[in-house]
């Protein structure tokens, strides 16, 4: 069974931890992950830095730049993953933007993410419209596509893209790109009980989710919470070994 | 705005031009896109909106603008070149036609606040005059180096009340003004309206923003007519950067037995890594929610483009240019910094017209190519903008203090 939907099958919540390839240093991406998942994370997201991240805010697009230019490429983070997964079980997914796949090619692609045992792929700038063929070849691989919907997005669009997803689904928390500030409380719980009411698979929530008290909220409403970039601005801030585990024990208390 | 279409039917309902277009966006975006192309269709075949667009453009941008027989110039390279003067617009080129169309959607879609990515600050220009003349808000994304070289239209947006936010970002160009400005509209979705200012972007832009621009060639196939009583100009040139004042032109002579030439930015040359020519270049990529030919690393990466027009630095183009090459329709020239400049001092000591320095560009391959023109060719060359705010550039490069 695909690890993503064994782990989503489970009753528990999920933390989600996203790191981005190839920063701070090109070889750090193994150490973060391992970091987290020593913290408690139970599934981690692999970013693939792109030049033009427009779904990312600063602080994601400040360590997209670094891991452009500590040279890192698609190939290389693939054998990044294979090291990871020779160490550890745990549901990995690969975030990123259209452009370097496509010029990979989406076969080779779905090839490479096959060998790496890579279990989900999440490209924001790949919607429904546009994305049919690809989650079709995902999922004949036994990869999830993880297709995102918005707080703007309708009750049909939700089933159909749960639909075509299959097995999870990312639900934004807001209007916006990542780190930005969460809106209010009643504004999410009703857009999120919107997606649990129309969707066919379990969904989990991110954009703008920073601290313990964020993911504990979102527990309530969702089947996991993502956090992304207050775990880069950690380490941003500060690049000694721990800072990741620390405080994705912290996010887990 | 479609009546001269006859044959050609692109793009499909999807917004696709075959494999180009489509709609490459965060998953936020889709219902706005969806909202826009709905008031749009409604809005084409509206005959108070036609009314209200044409009048704005006749009295607010000074339409028709004139269709001119350069006397000097053709003499010197044996073939009749007219000259669409775009230059002569309100705000001082083409893009004055695509502000008001949008800024018409937006009026009637009730969005309060405008957003806009620039260049050249030629687009940025127009959409805060539209702006202004309309009562919104209006918020221009530029890159930072482009602010250094267009001081003059920065200085003008401000004046007309719209606020210039400097991109730091990437390259510090275009591309990163256009990345910054989609990070806004997916933030600001629900009361703001994006006024994208070239055939680019995810559908519906590339199709509405051409059907705004196509007045140009509309206007041009009838006054050729009135003038020459010829049914058809030989050739038609325009400079290519996203690619709204070449479809312009082009689109209504796209079914006619009529030749069509883009030109791109050549930059340092094209066999430099210095340049911005996308289609002569470039492979098959995504960028701002279009699929299209890209200039890109072997890795999928975005190449930083090069040219010393700021209209044209920019690595993608609009899809209905790909497909446009890819089915031969059109043909993709392209013509160095220096080239351009070269005829930019040449048209202006020749007919008394100073050309926007991505005008230069396409004013170059009548220079270039004039072995290729046939002797007594009716060409026509679209004029897109005045080079006034190209003067500081020109200077630098001349080693001239002004």
């Amino acid at each position: 069974m695909n690890r993503i939907k064994e782990l989503f099958s489970k009753d528990s919540k999920k933390l989600i931890v996203f790191i981005t390839a190839g920063f701070p240093n090109k070889d750090s991406t193994k150490d973060l992950v391992m970091e987290a998942i020593k913290g408690g994370a139970d599934m981690i997201e692999i970013g693939i830095p792109f030049s033009d991240p427009q779904a990312d805010g600063p602080v994601i697009q400040a360590a997209n730049e670094i891991a452009l230019k500590n040279g890192i490429t698609l190939l290389e983070i693939f054998e990044q993953v294979k090291e990871i997964r020779s160490q550890t079980d745990i549901p990995i997914a690969l975030m990123g933007y259209y452009n370097p796949i496509l010029k990979m090619g989406t076969m080779d692609f779905i090839k490479k993410c096959n060998d790496a045992e890579i279990d989900g792929v999440i490209l924001p700038d790949l919607p429904l419209d546009e994305s049919v063929e690809f989650c079709n070849n995902l999922k004949d691989k036994n990869i999830s596509p993880i297709l995102l919907v918005a707080p703007n997005t309708s009750k049909e669009r939700i089933k159909k893209i749960s639909n075509l997803a299959g097995e999870l689904i990312y639900a934004v928390s807001i209007l916006g790109i990542t780190g930005n500030d969460l809106s209010s409380k009643n504004n999410l719980e009703n857009y999120l009980a919107k997606v649990k009411e129309n969707s066919e698979t379990p969904f989990m929530v991110g954009f703008g989710i920073s601290s313990n008290k964020d993911v504990k909220w979102f527990n309530n409403f969702s089947d996991g919470a993502v956090v992304g970039s207050a775990i880069i601005k950690k380490v941003l801030k500060d690049r000694k070994k721990g800072v990741v585990e620390n405080f994705v024990k912290n996010l887990k208390k | 705005m479609d009546s001269l279409v006859k044959k050609y039917s692109m793009p499909d309902k999807n917004g696709h031009f075959e494999e180009f277009g489509g709609k490459y966006v965060p998953e936020t975006l889709i219902p706005a896109l969806d909202e826009l192309e709905q008031e749009y269709l409604k809005c084409k075949n509206d005959k108070d909106f036609k009314k209200e667009f044409f009048n704005l453009l006749k009295h607010y941008g000074g339409r028709p603008t004139p269709l001119y027989l350069a006397k000097n110039i053709s003499k010197e390279l044996g073939f009749h070149v007219w000259l669409k003067r775009e230059d002569l617009n309100h705000t001082g080129a083409h893009k004055i036609n695509n502000a008001l169309g949008q800024i018409l959607l937006a009026h009637r879609m009730g969005k309060k606040r405008i957003i806009a990515e620039t260049g050249a600050g030629q687009h940025g220009v127009a959409t805060a005059a539209v702006a202004a003349k309309f009562g919104l808000e209006c918020i221009v994304y530029m890159g930072e180096e482009d602010i250094e070289r267009q001081k003059l239209n920065v200085f003008k947006i401000n004046l007309m009340g719209a606020k210039v936010i400097p991109v730091t970002s990437g390259s510090k160009t275009l591309k990163d003004a256009t990345n910054e400005a989609i990070r806004d509209w997916v933030t600001n979705v629900e009361n703001t309206f994006y006024i994208i200012g070239s055939s680019v972007g995810p559908h519906p832009y590339p199709m509405l923003v051409r059907d705004f621009q196509s007045v140009i060639g509309t206007e041009t196939k009838k006054q050729f007519k009135d003038i020459t009583n010829n049914e058809l100009p030989d050739r038609l040139v325009a400079c290519v950067g996203g690619g709204s004042n070449a479809l312009g032109l082009f689109y209504p002579f796209i079914d006619d037995d009529v030749k069509i030439v883009g030109v791109e930015a050549a930059g340092k040359g094209i066999d430099t890594n210095q340049h911005a020519a996308t289609l002569t270049k470039g492979e098959f990529g995504v960028l701002h929610g279009a699929a299209s030919m890209l200039l890109q690393s072997i890795d999928g990466q975005v190449a930083l483009p090069y040219s010393l027009s700021a209209g044209l630095d920019y690595p993608g183009i609009g899809p209905e240019h790909s497909y446009l090459q890819k089915t031969k329709r059109v043909e993709y020239s392209s013509a160095t910094d220096n080239e351009a400049l070269e005829a930019f001092k040449w048209l202006s000591e020749k007919e008394g017209i100073i050309p926007a320095l991505e005008t230069a560009h396409a004013v170059a391959y009548l220079k270039n190519k004039k072995n290729n023109i046939k002797k007594n060719e009716h060409v026509i060359l679209n004029l897109s903008g005045r080079g006034d705010k190209d003067i500081n550039t020109i200077a630098k490069e001349l080693g001239i203090e002004l």
